[in-house]
């Protein structure tokens, strides 16, 4: 008997013991890699996915507390690049390596779910959880004000 | 990196590197196909590699090849750029893949031959050679259609795929890659005008970006094969150490465990998920023998440079009449010593690779920057033939000059070939941050007489560190290492200098850190000159242009970086600037930081760069590589130290090893000079002069002269 819970829309059973963190079921049993490991104790924001809506940091988060709840990952934004986001990240070119942009991304899927016309104090708030090492954080908070932008034309 | 060095590397002679070269090139359409193209496409014939640089299937679908790893520097799309530019593509029509190793065919000529990335050398080193190899094509193309059509040669086109000739005649690339590629590689190609180029100058997008918004790049920790297993190392907490003995027997009674095995650098547990590995690692208990690493402190370490020791290695670098006696004599002499600590890499994706040994070869897939590195050092740990050991290189999590090291590599081959399966090694954090190659601690001592008008009239600088070369590429002591002098010689003019570059052994392994030692020496330079021009009661702009009378291209960017910054004009309310300059990989920077204090620390509020790189393949990425090198050398400045107790670094995670967030993150005003000079590298250069400006630009602010990194309330305080 596993841990049932909802990921993208799917339901999955997972095996893993309960004190599995929720990011190694996502990239090793459920098998979506694009939730990416980099520090393992909440600090760098790599990992950020959403339960119930809400970003977590997966690293951190045991399997057992996502029991019967939703988890959505990067590669629920949509796999073709038509999300907002994705459309303003391409616009402005802001992944240099990438490695920690999916989880910039979640974090500001969230900042939009609530906030469609952020501030920059606000963008700040949202967003200082998530390191990048490349330093993209120009380009992050211009795309995540284009995205903004074209959320509000689209409502 | 900016000057050629012999690669040696642990044992790995210049001889194993020829041998190696000379057996890949023998076989190197396979080879180079055999990475990443399929093998059935290969077998029956629908894939044709003209050159080493372009691939073209029947269906004319076009891969052009990168000989460098993709770190986020933008390589991906920037040496399809040039080969596209003389061959004609659409760069956003083309795949990219990943050179194979092969120092023949992919070596980089400025760091003197191995497929390295590093010392922001690939459009410099690419810049004709790329463009040679898509021009080749091209004429393989023509010719192949004049024959085909009976035609002249001239009277053919080669443009967006397509060969079009007299008549209406019209064949795409995919159609005469077969042919073409039958026919000789032209020795001598026609290369266009700079002033006909069509992408090579125009921003263009990035081609990995899509793959990075969606979660589908793939990077080294991705990587999945069939049958694969997980690994977690455990290793000496005294980088060094080695394993007495080792009690596995909790360990191996754990879920998923599958064996504990025991490698020159540790003890690897593998499972059958990464998590199950790490689990059963925490109920290891290993006795180490910690060796003479435990003995190390980084104070102590520090306080070894100043007094020196019997191993030192002094070599004066290009000496200009008598610096000391003039200083000696001079009535006014200004003195400074400054401090850089130890710092680590960190980049975002922790070290990891996927080994696979079976039936004598080794498969390696991963992330790393030096491919024939890994090939040579693995065929040699492993015993095998370095054309036994094939290396395919994903995505980089970021390199920081961390992935030009193949221990990590090594290990995963190791725990691959004691288990019989592949095996993907994954570090965590706390391994990564406590057994990287740390950028050394450097000490400089830096003297200079002023003159009557208040400009230096000699000069003196004396560095010491440990020398990075000497380490990886088996430089010897007695040879000057390029990569210490880097940014040593500052453009100002004064009659009389002299430099003296100690190397000194410290004791830790070191690593190339972005910038090397242009972040060192800039440090040094940069604030001494803006310490002399306080001496001399003068403002440090008008001072160090007063001393670049004949030094064209460094008085353009400085002036061009005054003007922007409002250099001269009153700053914002409580907020002071301050300057530095520096030509590194042949490009020309300035910078002047916008700070205030708080709570004794600076807040750097913005930053203006000026830099002049010659000719730019894509000007977007060039923007984003000063941007990123701004933030990056601002977390060196503001919080980067690594220290060292009993041998134990004492830095774990993010936490104690804080990076610049979003919010601490400065706006960054960058002018790029248009110019026709040759290009220059543009990854590092920016790192290293944000912190010289920024602690110029606190003087500014408190009068304080902070000559230690970080710039922490302490440091500060101390000052």
């Amino acid at each position: 008997m596993g841990t049932r819970f909802s990921i993208n829309g799917r339901s999955v059973d997972a095996k893993a013991e309960a004190d599995t963190p929720l990011l190694w079921v996502i990239r090793d049993e459920v098998g979506l890699t694009g939730t990416k490991f980099g520090c393992g104790v909440a600090l760098c924001g790599a990992c950020t996915v959403h339960l119930d809506g809400v970003p977590v940091r997966s690293c951190q988060t045991p399997l057992s507390a996502v029991a019967g709840r939703k988890v959505t990952t990067i590669e629920s934004l949509s796999r073709n690049n038509t999300h907002p986001l994705q459309k303003a990240w391409i616009a402005h070119d802001v992944p240099q390596c990438g490695y920690c942009q999916s989880g910039q991304l979640m974090s500001a899927a969230a900042l939009l779910e609530k906030n469609k016309n952020p501030s920059d104090a606000d963008i700040d708030a949202a967003m200082s959880g998530n390191i990048c090492r490349c330093g993209t954080y120009t380009r992050i908070k211009a795309a995540i004000k284009t995205a903004a932008a074209d959320m509000r034309r689209q409502a | 990196m900016s000057a050629k060095v012999q690669p040696r590397r642990q044992g790995v002679s210049r001889r194993g590197f020829l041998q190696t070269s000379a057996v890949a090139g023998g076989g190197l359409a396979i080879g180079a196909n055999l990475a990443g193209l399929s093998v059935e496409a290969l077998a029956a014939g629908t894939i044709h590699t003209p050159n080493a640089w372009v691939h073209i299937a029947d269906d004319n679908t076009i891969t052009l090849i990168s000989a460098r790893s993709e770190m986020g520097q933008g390589v991906y799309t920037s040496m399809p750029m040039l080969i596209a530019e003389e061959l004609n593509v659409d760069v956003k029509t083309v795949k990219v893949l990943i050179a194979p190793p092969n120092t023949k065919l992919y070596g980089n000529a400025l760091l003197g031959g191995p497929q390295l990335t590093g010392g922001s050398t690939s459009v410099r080193d690419g810049w004709e050679k790329l463009r040679i190899g898509g021009a080749q094509v091209r004429e393989m193309l023509l010719a192949a259609a004049a024959t085909k059509w009976n035609v002249d040669v001239g009277s053919l086109k080669a443009d967006g795929g397509v060969v079009t000739g007299p008549g209406g005649k019209k064949a795409t690339y995919g159609q005469l890659a077969a042919a073409a590629s039958k026919l000789p590689v032209p020795e001598k190609v026609a290369l266009k005008d700079p002033a006909d180029f069509r992408i090579v100058g125009k921003r263009t997008k990035r081609l990995d970006t899509p793959a990075k918004t969606n979660g589908t790049a793939e990077f080294g920790i991705d990587v999945k094969l069939p049958g694969m297993v997980y690994a977690s190392l455990e290793q000496c907490p005294v980088i060094g150490g080695t394993v007495k003995g080792f009690d596995a027997a909790r360990a191996k009674s754990m879920p998923g465990v599958i064996d504990v095995v025991q490698i020159p650098d540790g003890v690897a547990v593998v499972a059958d998920t990464y998590w199950h590995a790490k689990k059963a690692r925490e109920a290891l208990v290993v006795q180490w023998d910690e060796g003479p690493g435990a003995a190390l402190n980084d104070k102590a370490m520090l306080e070894g440079m100043r007094s020196g020791s019997a191993g030192d290695k002094m070599l004066p670098l290009n000496p200009v009449g008598d610096a000391p006696a003039a200083i000696k004599a001079a009535g006014k002499v200004v003195r400074a010593e400054y401090v850089m600590p130890l710092l680590s890499h960190s980049p975002m994706e922790p070290m990891n690779f996927t080994a696979s040994v079976h039936d004598g070869k080794v498969d390696l897939i991963g992330p790393t920057q030096w491919q024939d590195g890994a090939q040579a050092t693995v065929a040699k740990a492993l015993g095998v033939k370095p054309e036994d050991v094939s290396v395919r290189t994903t995505f980089l999590g970021g390199g920081f000059g961390r992935r030009i090291d193949i221990d990590f590599i090594v290990q995963a081959a190791q725990i691959s070939k004691a288990v019989g399966k592949p095996v993907k090694l994954l570090w965590t954090r706390e391994d990564d941050m406590t057994h990287d190659f740390y950028r050394p601690q450097s000490l400089h001592q830096l003297a200079a007489a002023l003159g009557d008008d208040g400009k230096p009239t000699a000069m003196t600088f004396r560095m010491v560190s440990q020398s990075v070369t000497g380490r990886v590429f088996g430089l010897p002591l007695e040879v000057q290492d390029p990569l210490m002098t880097e940014a040593a010689m500052a453009p100002y003019e004064i009659a009389a200098t002299r430099h003296e570059m100690v190397k000194h052994d410290a004791g830790l392994r070191v690593g190339y850190w972005r910038s090397v030692s242009h972040a060192l020496n800039a440090f040094a330079n940069e604030s001494f000159i803006d310490e002399c021009a306080a001496a001399a009661g003068k403002d440090p702009y008008a001072y160090r242009m007063s001393l670049l009378t004949t030094k064209p291209r460094f008085a353009n960017v400085l002036r061009m970086a005054a003007e922007k910054s409002g250099w001269g004009t009153p700053a914002p309310a409580g907020r002071s600037r301050g300057m530095a300059l520096m030509e590194g990989y042949d490009t020309y920077m300035a910078q002047v930081a916008e700070v205030s204090m708080k709570d004794g620390v600076p807040v750097v509020h913005k930053v203006t760069v000026v830099a002049d790189l010659g000719r730019m393949v894509n000007p977007d990425t060039v923007e984003a590589q000063i941007q990123s090198s701004v933030v990056f050398g601002l977390t060196a400045a503001l919080y980067g130290e690594i220290t060292l107790d009993k041998g134990r670094v004492e830095q774990t995670n993010f936490d104690r090893y804080r990076i610049v967030r979003m919010n601490e993150s400065p706006a960054i005003d960058i002018t790029l000079v248009q110019s026709t000079e040759k290009p220059g590298g543009i990854g590092e250069p920016a790192t290293a002069l944000i912190g010289p400006a920024v602690a110029n630009a606190v003087f500014a602010a408190t009068g304080k002269r902070v000559r230690r990194m970080p710039f922490s309330a302490q440091n500060i305080a101390q000052a």
